[in-house]
């Protein structure tokens, strides 16, 4: 029986001709990531545990976007504790405040990321990597830890789910409405410990943009990782990020996989993931008049530039209605100058938006948006959970840059045509 | 089990567990959320453990307790903080229907006893006494007298177990 392409990506790491799923395997890994919040946890780890150096200090990415710019004194210290272990082991991909951008926004823009790699990343949107043929997963900071310490981690081999993608989105359909039906299709643990293997022409209609915030999900159907084949337009994007020899690696022609599921990307539409599961989906159009108080457009699932491209779109010469507060955060410093460049900014602002710094700040209920008690939020960010965004009584509906930009302009979720009102 | 069972409701014996139900998905949101995290401190952590979805537990868990809950438990955010949190305010194990993987891992890497048994998770209700032993995979429901036995964890995994987690281990390997 043949293999998939993240049972081959583990093999080749492996030094074996193939892995079994099921199998528990130890390999080394090509990247260890850390943020803020999951570093000084394993900084701390690894201290106690005695293990006074790291494997190799080019294979380790630091980036402080969580709680930054910093928002007390105890994320302070945080902070200045994973400076100062970077400093202390010559970390080269160390990314603070000027440098840093949301970590999975950032890490493929600078070339971190290459096809067939294996990186593992103390955050569970680390699977967003899968977008460009990497086998890249979530784990903690002990994880963390012993990567820092031994460029080694511990997999038990998955099966996949094969995702046959076909045809083409329709306007104002992008990757977050494929993945938010997929998750409603699969449910929350319905890829649980298995890859999600993207695959079928329909590949090839998708933006890396759009195939990273499918990846960025897969975690959100309980995947171990999603991951798309390399195809013409990985390697454009690659172009001028990675010059290290990578391996496109394809599925075997007999692999097995788990279950099949099938989507025809042209019969998608404006999609919204109501409170308090990332599976609770609906047409955006049949949701009524739900009132909103606050917009978030950014994160590592919708931060990159393209994203700030279709919510200027809506947003442009138009306003923000009255009562709500719209919040826009490039990714990344590079999203940020190029939304600037491009008069995004611009238009974000004279629409009534505001524009912050890249961080994670709001997505998580850490700051820089934080909701109250029975506040409503349309954000383009990743979880609804209870209390994910502030007050445990408040609450968060999912939906692409398109919805959370027409839902903005309305003053209550929307689907994207309907913010089409002009400002009177 | 090493459990202290100090604690537990007058004239129980030793390896007699009070349970903390809970439903599908309890994310690690709610077993600790984000606005605590400016801190690793794990006592700091157990004050604040479940609070959005239960508010009295922090107050009313005792060592040696157990958490059971349904399925994908641990779901979302790859936080240590989370099974960090459950453990110093002194559960002892997490017997639930299933586990999601990145809180499974970090359960086994930090030391957090962890059963998964779907029957179990089902049957067992709050008020129950249960005796478990996790590294047997077993879980005995005193109260119901019904004995449910899983498969015990795979060497690989009792071996991160035995030596008290995965660093540990890394450390006596090489």
């Amino acid at each position: 029986m043949g293999q998939t392409i993240t049972q081959k990506i583990l093999a080749a790491h492996a030094g074996a001709t193939r892995v079994k799923p099921g199998q528990l395997i130890e390999i080394p890994v090509d990247l260890v990531l850390g943020n803020d919040i999951t570093a000084p946890v394993a900084i701390r780890e690894m201290e106690k545990a005695g293990l006074h150096s790291v494997f190799d200090p080019t294979r380790i990415a630091l980036v402080l976007d969580h709680f930054t710019p910093c928002k007390d004194i105890a994320s302070a210290r945080q902070c200045a504790e994973v400076r100062s272990f970077a400093r202390k082991h010559g970390v080269t991909h160390f990314y603070d405040v000027g440098a840093a951008g949301v970590e999975h926004v950032l890490l493929p823009e600078v070339g971190l990321v290459a096809p067939g790699e294996v990186i593992i990343g103390a955050d569970s949107h680390t699977c967003t990597y899968g977008a460009l043929g990497a086998f890249s997963t979530g784990v903690g900071s002990t994880d963390m830890a012993a990567g820092m310490a031994r460029g080694m981690a511990w997999f038990k081999v998955p099966q996949a789910i094969r995702v046959v993608l076909s045809g083409a989105p329709g306007a104002h359909v992008g990757g977050k409405d494929v993945i938010l039906h997929l998750i409603a299709a699969l449910g929350v643990d319905g890829a649980r410990y298995q890859s999600l293997e993207f695959s079928g022409d329909g590949v090839a209609a998708l933006s890396l943009d759009d195939r990273f915030t499918i990846a960025n999900m897969a975690v959100e159907c309980g995947a171990k990782n999603g991951i798309f084949p390399v195809d013409s337009r990985t390697e454009a994007y690659l172009a001028g990020r990675v010059s290290r020899p990578w391996i496109a690696f394809a599925p075997d022609g007999d692999a097995a996989y788990a279950r099949e599921v099938d989507i025809d990307l042209g019969s998608l539409e404006p999609l919204v993931a109501c409170p308090h599961l990332p599976s609770n989906v609906k047409p955006a159009r049949e949701m009524g008049r739900v009132r909103v108080d606050q917009v978030v457009i950014g994160s590592c699932t919708n931060g990159r530039l393209s994203d700030m491209r279709k919510a200027a779109d809506i947003l442009r010469n138009r306003k923000v209605a009255e009562g709500v507060r719209c919040l826009i955060i490039p990714g990344s410093m590079e999203v940020y100058l190029e939304a600037m460049e491009a008069g995004l900014l611009a238009d974000f602002v004279k629409a009534g938006a505001v524009v912050s710094t890249p961080t994670c700040g709001p997505c998580l209920g850490g700051h820089m948006g934080v909701l109250d008690k029975g506040e409503v939020c349309v954000s383009t960010t990743n979880r609804n959970f209870v209390g994910r965004m502030g007050h445990a009584d408040s609450q968060v509906y999912l939906a692409s840059p398109e919805t959370a930009a027409a839902s903005a302009v309305a003053g209550h979720i929307a689907a994207p045509p309907e913010g089409g009102h002009r400002a009177s | 089990m090493k459990g202290n069972m100090k604690g537990i409701t007058k004239g129980t014996t030793k390896g007699i567990m009070k349970v903390f139900v809970y439903g599908d998905n309890v994310d690690t949101d709610v077993i600790i959320p984000a606005r605590y995290l400016t801190t690793g401190d794990p006592a700091h952590l157990a004050a604040h453990c479940m609070e959005d979805i239960d508010p009295g537990f922090s107050t009313t868990v005792k060592e040696g307790d157990v958490v059971v809950a349904g399925w994908n438990f641990g779901c979302g955010s790859s936080r240590e903080h989370a099974p960090l949190a459950l453990k110093a305010a002194g559960i002892a194990c997490v017997v639930a229907a299933s586990f999601a993987r990145i809180f499974y891992r970090n359960a086994i890497n930090i030391g957090l006893p962890i059963i998964e048994n779907a029957e179990a998770a089902r049957d067992i209700s709050p008020g129950d006494a249960i005796d478990v032993s996790p590294e047997a995979g077993r879980i005995h429901n005193l109260t119901t007298g019904r004995i449910y036995q899983g498969e015990p964890p795979p060497p690989f995994i009792m071996e991160i177990i035995q030596a008290g987690g995965l660093l540990q281990r890394l450390k006596n390997c090489h």
